[in-house]
């Protein structure tokens, strides 16, 4: 492959194509400017949004979608919030009627510590909405078991967590995470928990295919130049991933010849 | 007279009205919305025919930033 030809290496979900391997969230951002300079500055062509009940008093008109329309990107709704599998179909069901997508980021929470997906509605929903034509990215655990029966529902692509959502810590179980991709060929994209573009670059190395992450970028002092460091990071690990990294080895090898060595004698 | 929760607030409505009806009567028409009635689904092509009835749970939303 050429190194220089990008087209070249490309994400590939439910067979559509996408240049870029960062999905970026949309929500946090302390002005609308600075997530729209923000998503220009990542480079990310899929970007995620929800739906929220909002009253006629509140009412900001339609000043949001036009923002989120302007941006070009492609939209993934998410189903953030929901408890059971019947909340996540009927808001999947509301977010493709008005975003016009078949798109759905599917997340049932189970639990309200660490918000944990949880695994047993998460796999009736993603039955239930593969069934009815959804192209489901299914926010899961790293759980192996659980993510085998993701498959087997019908879903193309899984979004396994590094942490939980918001924490920042990075990719918490790697043994899991590296077990994934040994065990999985779907396209893999770590979503939530990451804190920092060397932990996005990590999950590249370890052949993820992409990562989805939002508060990183938001909360950061500068999110642009953020969202534009985890571009290049994860452009890195891809490189790096793709080149192919060199065995560990537990002692030293020297780099330089040690033939020819000045000052040493038998 | 009938009442509903929009958005969980509760507001009086008119014998025989229907999602449509309610969307005017509540500020909504021509805007980008989705609409759930007591927790299921209702497509726009159905507001029209949805009879509304007494303590009726309707959820209105748009869209706003998510991760």
């Amino acid at each position: 492959m050429n190194p220089t030809d990008k087209s070249a290496d490309t994400l590939k979900l439910y067979n559509e194509t996408f240049e870029s391997r960062f999905l970026l969230g949309t929500a946090l951002y302390r002005s609308p400017l600075e997530m729209s300079d923000s998503i220009k500055a990542s480079g990310s062509q899929f970007i995620t949004l929800s739906l929220r009940q909002q009253n006629p008093e509140q009412n900001d008109g339609d000043a949001f979608w036009q923002l989120i329309r302007d941006t070009g990107c492609k939209l993934l709704p998410n189903t953030a919030g929901c408890r059971s599998a019947k909340e996540a179909i009927n808001l999947a069901e509301m977010s493709r009627e008005l975003f016009d997508t078949p798109w759905i980021k599917l997340e049932v929470i189970g639990d309200d510590y660490n918000l944990q997906p949880d695994p047993f509605e998460l796999v009736i929903a993603a039955t239930e909405l593969i069934k009815r034509g959804f192209k489901v990215l299914p926010y899961c655990t790293d759980d192996l078991v659980l993510c085998l029966r993701l498959l087997d529902a019908g879903c193309e692509a899984l979004m396994p967590w590094g942490a939980p959502i918001g924490t920042g810590r990075g990719l918490m179980n790697k043994y899991q995470l590296k077990t994934l991709r040994e065990r999985i060929s779907e396209p893999l994209i770590i979503d939530a928990g990451l804190g920092s573009p060397s932990q996005a670059a990590a999950a590249l190395e370890m052949g993820f295919d992409g990562v989805l992450l939002n508060t990183a970028v938001a909360k950061a002092d500068n999110p642009v130049l953020m969202a534009r460091a985890f571009a290049l990071a994860i452009e890195a690990g891809r490189s790096g991933y793709l080149a192919g990294l060199m065995l560990q080895r537990q002692t030293a090898s020297p780099s330089t010849p040690v033939l020819g060595q000045p000052f040493w004698h038998q | 007279m009938p009442s509903v929760l929009i958005n969980n607030t509760p507001t009086s409505i008119k014998d025989d009205c229907n999602l449509q009806q309610l969307i005017t009567i509540a500020g909504y028409e021509n805007q980008r919305i989705a609409i759930a009635l007591n927790g299921e689904f209702i497509p726009k092509a159905q507001y029209s025919n949805t009879q509304l009835n007494h303590n009726d749970a309707i959820d209105i939303v748009k869209p706003i930033g998510g991760g």
